[in-house]
């Protein structure tokens, strides 16, 4: 298996290149879907972008790859990302970063880069990613495409491979609001081996009146550590909102000074648990069964784990630790608690927020080492995934030839909504 | 702030095993993070309460789950219908 940037991957965008064939004729046939590697596939490698799954090959289809399957699509491959999702770059791939069509030399935004990277290329039509705490809105702001994060319980994470579970969610990533609304109808069905998972199918509205729509501007998506060039971009792009009827009201978001602490204390500890099964026992590489298990767990997770996986972990089972439980899970769920009152008392006043998807434009591979700084990028999706509620990342335009993504998030189950605003401004700005 | 010797006990219990050389970066980074993590003290309001997600449970019956040969064919150390583990005492 060839791995990394080839001739036929420039990108490195797939992990691996290998065709899933439609399995019907339907509303997909003749379009091209790339699956993100931590979506299981049946008989086709799912490495989650880590070497402790490499070689795994599911026996099975996860829902979303069975909707699309029977809906015609053709799957081109698995896509690069973040090692179990644990990145906003992609850099964290175990096998090399994905690439920034826009700039090579660029990162493409991650956790689901390489989705990103397959559609804002052409290699593929549309795209399936996951977004945790922004990890399908990033990439899709940085390389200049449309990602939306449904409300959590729209979709099935049946075959998903689980990091942090109450607040992840699989999503669509297309070049346009059409295309990326078609996907999430189709896989957008009610499947009851996901627990988490509400029968509310999502219906497209796409016809772009917004005349009379309330859309809430929080002062902190546009304060401290965001780039006076983007939030400049963003403002005119909500200009262009307000051009075509939407009434704005600025606001305040109290919450977002501990949002993205409350999302990284959650995220670890979900983390320490899910990944406790990778052991190389009943899949991935062999633990040395001649070994005591502590010994052979360790030195299996230790080779196969990356270094943010590991310092993931670390973080979360210290979180969860006696003694320090309550002063890091439990009052990041108390700050959790506050961040789904701001939504609440915000949407009784208006439909929609709107601001940027992140705070600067794609930077070069290899600028961020440190980990924290990578983490900070994060502050203006966690909020979305932390209340469960949709958010969709819309191109806005360019800075220094950099895309830049308008965020548009709304209330639980009004999907259909946000995609219909996210739509009249790509519509309000061809015309 | 954490010690050197702390992040190696956490290592230790999370069986994610940590090099010599390792440590000192490690270390520093999660004392960073936890420093962040500090504005967590400002949380006003001490208990979570409960979210209105809700479960949704399906009847306990029993469907067809995968062949057995299947999935034994992804361990490494398979062996009569079982996975060779390491031990445990």
């Amino acid at each position: 298996m060839v791995r990394g940037a080839t001739g036929r991957d420039p990108l490195n965008a797939f992990i691996t290149l290998s065709e899933i064939p439609p399995r019907g004729p339907g509303r997909l046939s003749g379009i091209t879907v790339a699956v993100k590697d931590n979506i299981s596939t049946q008989g086709v490698e799912t490495t989650c972008g880590s070497r402790i799954l490499e070689g795994y090959v599911p026996p099975y289809d996860a829902y979303v790859v069975d909707l699309i399957r029977n809906e015609g699509a053709l799957i081109p491959g698995k896509t690069n990302m973040d090692e179990f999702g644990m990145g906003s770059s992609t850099e964290n791939s175990a096998f090399g970063p994905a690439r920034n069509p826009r700039d090579p030399a660029r990162v493409t935004g991650g956790s689901s880069g390489g989705s990103a990277a397959a559609v804002a290329s052409g290699m593929a039509r549309m795209a399936l990613g996951t977004d945790t705490g922004g990890s399908i809105r990033c990439p899709a702001a940085f390389c200049g495409i449309v990602g939306l994060k449904p409300t959590y319980g729209r979709v099935s994470r049946y075959g998903l491979v689980a990091y942090a579970n109450s607040l992840e969610q699989i999503g669509p990533m297309a070049g346009t609001v059409a295309d990326t609304s078609l996907l999430m109808e189709v896989i957008s069905r009610h499947d009851a081996r996901d627990a988490t998972m509400q029968d509310r199918p999502y219906f497209p509205k796409l016809d772009g009146d917004i005349k009379g729509i309330r859309i809430g501007i929080p002062a902190e998506f546009f304060g401290k550590g965001v780039d006076h060039a983007v939030a400049g971009q963003v403002r005119k792009a909500i200009g262009v909102l307000e051009g075509l009827g939407a009434m704005t009201v600025e606001c305040a978001m109290p919450s977002m000074e501990y949002a993205l602490a409350a999302y990284y204390v959650t995220c670890t500890s979900e983390a320490s648990s899910n990944l406790a099964r990778f052991d190389g026992v009943r899949y991935g590489p062999a633990s040395d069964y001649k070994k005591p298990w502590h010994e052979a767990f360790q030195e299996c997770r230790m080779q196969h784990f990356g270094p943010e996986v590991r310092r993931r972990i670390l973080i979360g089972t210290f979180a969860l630790s006696a003694g320090y439980y309550g002063k890091y899970y439990g009052k990041a769920q108390v700050a959790r608690e506050h961040v789904r009152e701001d939504y609440a008392r915000l949407f009784r006043d208006v439909d929609l927020l709107a601001g940027p998807t992140m705070p600067t434009v794609a930077w070069k591979i290899g600028e961020k080492s440190d980990p924290l700084a990578m983490y900070l990028s994060d502050i203006l999706t966690v909020p979305a995934n932390l209340a469960g509620v949709p958010a969709v990342s819309v191109p806005c335009g360019t800075v220094q030839g950099l895309p830049v993504g308008l965020q548009l998030t709304g209330r639980a189950y009004e999907d259909e909504q946000v995609m219909n605003v996210a739509y009249a401004y790509e519509q309000g700005v061809e015309a | 702030m954490v010690s050197e010797e702390e992040v190696q006990h956490i290592a230790e219990l999370a069986d994610i095993g940590i090099g010599r050389d390792e440590l000192p970066p490690f270390t520093r980074d999660f004392n960073a993070i936890l420093e962040y993590f500090a504005v967590l003290d400002r949380v006003p309001g001490g208990e979570a309460g409960t979210a209105e997600i809700v479960n949704v449970l399906r009847e306990d019956m029993v469907t067809p789950s995968l062949p057995q040969e299947e999935v034994l064919a992804l361990a490494k150390a398979a062996e009569d219908g079982f996975i060779r583990a390491p031990r445990v005492m």
